[in-house]
């Protein structure tokens, strides 16, 4: 199912830079971006900030039955990375081996492809590689 | 306050069920619901129908109109009520809800799901609806992923093995083996489980729930009504629900649902019921993971010591704390949208008795506990046997 390119594009600042929002008045990190920030609430400053390249791996998994929409790509790898900021995101881990893929695991964030199908366009999106 | 009671039920056989479309499904359970409980269609008040992804798996909406049409109670209120994989148990407490505030004196609480129409891939995509479709599902999660980076952690913290979870799911054929109508009436073996193939690893194939074709219908009414039919009747003591963030990057831990500790809280606060009173209980068990992180969070082991329970047979039906009788979301299938309506009538089958070759002993006390996506939804229900000296 083909979705409007506007969808897609919006989305260029989280998923290519990994903006996300930052709060001034208690100063926590946020991705995706917040609106409100839960801590201060109406009292918070909220503004965009740029997430840190490198992290950790939290937690992995090797997926092998996927949805209709990365049929092509499966297998692959995907894992909860915390960031140098104590951000957690979701992310596709590339170009790196089986054994290199562990809970601990330092890692880097690439650009990369992520699907022709959907979107009209060719989407991207942010992967991480295990820093070698 | 009135006491609300379950006064009947109704269900399909859960399955592969080619012959019959959505409306067909939800009908079939409501109609049952309806004799067996006892009652005549002018009686009802009002229909709530949990439903989570008819539109992408059969391209049907507005499922409230559609249920009261098919079962010709036009013009009473009709309500879709949708929360991912907890759609039924949030439909039972909605309709709960509306005889409690004593807006309503009788109304049907159903949810159904049609899985079989499309191709499984398209399955997978439709119930990735229940995560965060902008961080997780398009970067290429599955709901199986998302419960195996779960899993994977749960291992790492606190020794959880592959064959532990593998046991949750023997333990789910064992029961549904003897229900009647579940979707997997066999046993199967730690062994077949373990070579299953790997789905997103470390959970296989026979780690998760299937795909199902169903629907279930449970009767509410107020205890004063149940009391003047004459009718069996369990009480609902208790409804709860709380909610989490949409993603699971976001959650402080994942190895705890959050959700789930808040939402059972306060069900034990509303029953005064603690949770070493429950005699057994129906659990989400999308995962054989999730099944060890409700009886954890439910607050009836401490973390890290459910899955040598299940190990140990504690949660089987002669067990100590039976987990999931009826077959759970694994053997029983999961009809996304009655699950949570199915675990209540198993609370009713179980409290009146009526569970046959699964019934446990004489119980009196029972928990459902429905989730949606990774925890962003938790529901508990707490139901009782009317006691006698009342
Ligand atoms: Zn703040």
């Amino acid at each position: 199912m083909q979705e409007a390119i506007p969808l897609n594009w919006r989305k260029y600042p989280e998923r290519y830079r990994l903006e996300g929002t930052h709060c001034e008045e208690c100063g926590q990190d946020f991705y995706p971006k917040k609106n409100i920030c839960p801590n201060c609430r109406r009292k918070g400053k909220l503004e965009d900030k740029q997430m840190p390249r490198e992290g950790k791996i939290i937690s992995y998994s090797k997926v092998k039955a996927s949805h209709k929409d990365f049929k092509d790509e499966t297998p692959y790898y995907v894992a909860l990375i915390e960031l140098k900021n104590g951000v957690t995101i979701f992310s596709q881990v590339v170009d790196s081996l089986d054994n290199e893929v562990e809970i601990g695991a330092e890692v880097e964030k690439v650009f990369r492809k992520l699907n022709d199908k959907k979107y009209g366009v060719i989407a991207y999106s942010h992967k991480f590689r295990v820093k070698k | 306050m009135r006491d609300v009671v379950i006064i009947g039920t109704g269900q399909t056989k859960f399955g592969e069920k080619w012959e019959k479309s959505l409306k067909a499904l939800m009908a079939e359970a409501g109609v049952k619901a309806v004799k067996n409980s006892k009652i005549k269609g002018e009686e009802i008040d009002a229909l709530y129908t949990g439903c989570m992804a008819s539109g992408r798996l059969v391209g049907q909406e507005h499922i409230g109109a559609l249920v009261a049409d098919q079962v010709g109670l036009n013009p009473i209120p009709s309500t879709r009520v949708e929360a991912a994989c907890a759609s039924g148990g949030t439909a039972l407490r909605t309709a709960y809800l509306s005889i409690k505030s004593g807006e309503h004196d009788l109304v049907v609480a159903g949810g159904g799901e049609k899985m079989g129409d499309v191709p499984t891939e398209r399955v997978n995509y439709a119930l990735g609806g229940a995560g965060d479709q902008e961080t997780e599902i398009f970067n290429g999660a599955t709901f199986a992923a998302l419960y195996a980076l779960m899993a994977r952690k749960h291992m790492e913290k606190y020794g959880t093995t592959e064959k532990q979870l593998a046991e949750v799911s023997v333990k789910n054929h064992e029961n549904g083996a003897k229900n009647p109508y579940a979707q997997y009436q066999r046993e199967i073996s730690v062994e077949s489980v373990m070579n299953s193939p790997e789905i997103a690893s470390p959970l296989k194939l026979f780690d998760c729930s299937p795909i199902t074709d169903g629907a279930a219908s449970v009767v509410l009414t107020t205890k004063e009504k149940a009391e003047e039919k004459g009718k069996d009747y369990i009480e609902i003591k208790a409804s709860a629900q709380a909610s989490d963030t949409l993603n699971l990057a976001n959650r402080k831990s994942i190895t705890e649902i959050k959700a789930t500790q808040q939402a059972s809280r306060k069900a034990y606060e509303q029953s005064g019921i603690k949770p070493e009173q429950v005699d057994f209980a129906e659990v989400h068990d999308c995962f054989t993971i999730a099944e060890i992180l409700a009886m954890e969070d439910l607050g009836f082991y401490e973390k890290g010591e459910a899955a040598k329970a299940v190990e140990q047979g504690k949660t089987k039906l002669e067990g100590e704390l039976p987990i999931n009788p009826s077959g759970g979301l694994k053997a029983k299938g999961h009809p996304v949208g009655a699950t949570g309506i199915a675990q209540a009538i198993e609370a009713y089958k179980q409290l009146t008795g009526k569970a046959k070759e699964r019934q446990i002993e004489n119980p009196k006390t029972a928990l459902t506990h429905n989730i949606g996506g990774t925890g962003a939804t938790a529901v508990v229900h707490m139901f009782q046997k009317p006691s006698k000296e009342e």
